[in-house]
């Protein structure tokens, strides 16, 4: 019962964070960045809980990421629908292909599900080049309208900053309620041996398959919140280096941690734009981080900042113990 | 033209993009067969192939085949560095793990060659001319021919290295069971070493051979190593006739595809046969099912 307090706690403290956070950083651009930490924050946390709880890794997230964005721009911007009902439709849609689809692709393991996810991530990028009538091709779609409730629309940068941030807390409410259920349990048991995970009476198939779905349904919402925030989408967005960058987050944030998500899109939204002077080479930083980090700190930044703390003081303790 | 001699043209250039495909799938499966890893970045050292190509020939001006040995020299010299330095420091690897330094590798290799040859596309000029070959209806490039007879004598060479030198039987002593081979006294992580210098000899041949056809630039390695992947999973992963004949069968179709239903859904097709492999024949398309040991 302590522990449950706890994570609420951290929770409430993390919202007002939040809250206040815009009275601090109310530059247009530091807001700007800072709704694009709230959406890759979404996209963060949704791969985490298929890589780091349920163990199985996703290439292809930029696709759903990028079907969320394209199904609800489409489905305003050219049929007109209200934006509310087109994130309902796209994220619906983008549940059940991706459950459909995760039965086949969730049969494989390490190298082949990689490439699997892979696949299907190029293959959803190819058509969104491709289908020139419906997505507009490399050139992109416009004039998606923003979010609005009654008169009052989704249309400045600290309007769209609440407006993800308050998705951006459903989610991880969501995902620290999933995680710390049976359900999340048994998520744990899959990842650390699938086998063990069946004999136990865990249905490892249909689960993988489910948190699939709802991580891939979960990126679903995080694009069309984006291309509702932005109302322009464009295929370069949503390519196979996307999806690397997702993982990225999730690695260095660290896997199987809620909060780690949040850290590793932050900092790799971040990053970037500190990084502007060098302006396309940022890539060989990622590439550097992702190395580094699988070398040196498996565990990401929320289990590598504590390691690092009781390392320096056994070490401390060692160097002083023959001076006491 | 008539379809006959249409579906002639899109066989020939099929068949040599095939063989590139061919060659970077052996890459991957030697590495795969002596060490059980993907190397994500093995599409990287087929992109490097064709840049130091690049630099020997228009730079330093070398001659085209102390160029060329010169490029694969200096890949097979970054593929061994990369092992060095990732691969084999790495402590407790998982399937992940490796997976994640490797792609890794892949972007840091990708960020450099953009660093020092730029985001252009360059050409490489062809071994011999651009003066069309006459075959029956279709026409053949000379670099075509290129193609086909290094890509052929890679793989007799290969054959030849792993069936009768020692170290070859060693490496594949590795591949059927690395703790055994240990303990018959092969040193596994030199095999291992080995195995990414083949692999990297391999892919930047295939790199420095296509450049002519099809030019080059930084960013070229993503898409011709997950064709040359999906050729070594056609194949089974087997470092031989199996990947071969995926790579050729995928380009094969790819050239088909794009010439009589879409070009631009040429790279979905390569895709889509990966998916539908890994779906329905994980082994491969000449390989036997293997039941998994726990």
């Amino acid at each position: 019962m302590r522990f449950l307090n706890s994570e609420i706690l951290k929770f409430i403290l993390l919202a007002l964070f939040i809250l206040i956070l815009p009275h601090v950083a109310h530059e247009g651009y530091l807001l700007n960045v800072l709704v694009f930490v709230g959406i890759h924050s979404i996209l963060a946390l949704a791969l985490n809980l298929l890589l780091g709880y349920a163990g199985q890794i996703s290439l292809g997230h930029a696709g759903f990421f990028g079907l969320g964005a394209y199904i609800s721009g489409i489905l305003t911007a050219t049929y007109s629908l209200n934006p509310w009902i087109a994130m309902l439709i796209a994220a619906s849609v983008v549940t059940l292909l991706s459950f459909a689809v995760g039965f086949p692709v969730l049969k494989l393991k390490g190298h082949y599900l990689a490439m699997a996810t892979l696949g299907l991530g190029v293959i959803i990028y190819i058509v969104f080049n491709e289908a020139v009538d419906y997505t507009g091709g490399p050139s992109g779609l416009s004039g998606i309208p923003n979010l609005s409730i009654g008169t009052f629309s989704f249309d400045t940068d600290i309007r769209n900053y609440y407006l993800i941030w308050t998705f951006a807390l459903i989610a991880i409410a969501l995902s620290l309620n999933l995680v710390h259920s049976r359900i999340g349990r048994a998520l744990r048991a899959i990842h650390d041996s699938e086998v063990a995970a069946r004999v136990m009476g865990v249905n490892a198939r249909l689960m993988k398959v489910q948190i699939f779905a709802l991580s891939a349904g979960l990126s679903a919402i995080a694009g069309s919140l984006y291309a509702h925030t932005m109302t322009f989408v464009s295929p370069a967005s949503f390519g196979f280096n996307f999806s690397v960058e997702l993982v990225t987050m999730v690695i260095i944030g660290g896997l199987a941690s809620i909060y780690g998500s949040l850290l590793g899109a932050a900092l790799l939204t971040v990053l970037p734009e500190l990084l502007r002077a060098f302006q396309d080479y940022d890539i060989i930083v990622y590439g550097l981080l992702l190395i580094i980090m699988t070398m040196f700190m498996p565990g990401g930044l929320a289990k590598g900042f504590p390691q690092a703390a009781s390392y320096l003081r056994t070490r401390f303790g060692k160097r002083s113990s023959p001076d006491a | 033209m008539e379809l006959s001699d249409q579906i002639a043209q899109y066989l020939v250039s099929g068949l040599s993009t095939g063989a590139i495909y061919a060659l970077i799938g052996l890459g991957f499966a030697i590495i795969y067969n002596s060490t059980e890893i993907i190397n994500f970045a093995q599409g990287e050292l087929v992109m490097l192939g064709g840049m130091f190509a690049l630099f020997f020939i228009n730079f330093l001006h070398l001659p085209l085949p102390l160029a060329v040995l010169s490029a694969v020299a200096s890949t097979t010299a970054a593929g061994v560095l990369f092992e060095r330095l990732t691969i084999r420091p790495l402590k407790a690897a998982t399937p992940l793990s490796l997976i994640i330094i490797t792609i890794g590798g892949s972007i840091l290799i990708r960020g450099i060659a953009m660093l020092v040859w730029g985001k252009d596309t360059h050409a490489i000029p062809a071994f011999s001319g651009t003066e069309p070959i006459l075959i029956g209806t279709a026409t053949i490039l000379p670099q075509h021919l290129w193609i086909f007879a290094l890509t052929l004598l890679a793989i007799a060479m290969n054959k030849l290295f792993f069936n009768y030198t020692i170290t070859g039987k060693a490496m594949r002593a590795c591949a059927v069971n690395k703790r055994a081979a240990g303990l018959v006294g092969i040193d596994v992580r030199k095999m291992v070493l080995y195995s990414f210098a083949i692999s990297a000899s391999l892919g930047s041949l295939a790199g420095i051979i296509v450049a002519p056809l099809t030019m080059t630039s930084y960013d070229v390695g993503i898409m011709l190593g997950l064709k040359g992947f999906c050729a070594a999973i056609i194949g089974g992963l087997s470092a031989g006739a199996g990947t071969v004949l995926g790579g050729l069968l995928l380009g094969v179709l790819e050239s088909l595809g794009a010439g009589l239903i879409s070009s631009g859904y040429k790279d979905a097709i390569a895709f889509i046969i990966l998916l539908l492999i890994l779906f329905i024949r994980p082994q491969g398309l000449f390989g036997k099912a293997e039941t998994e040991r726990v």
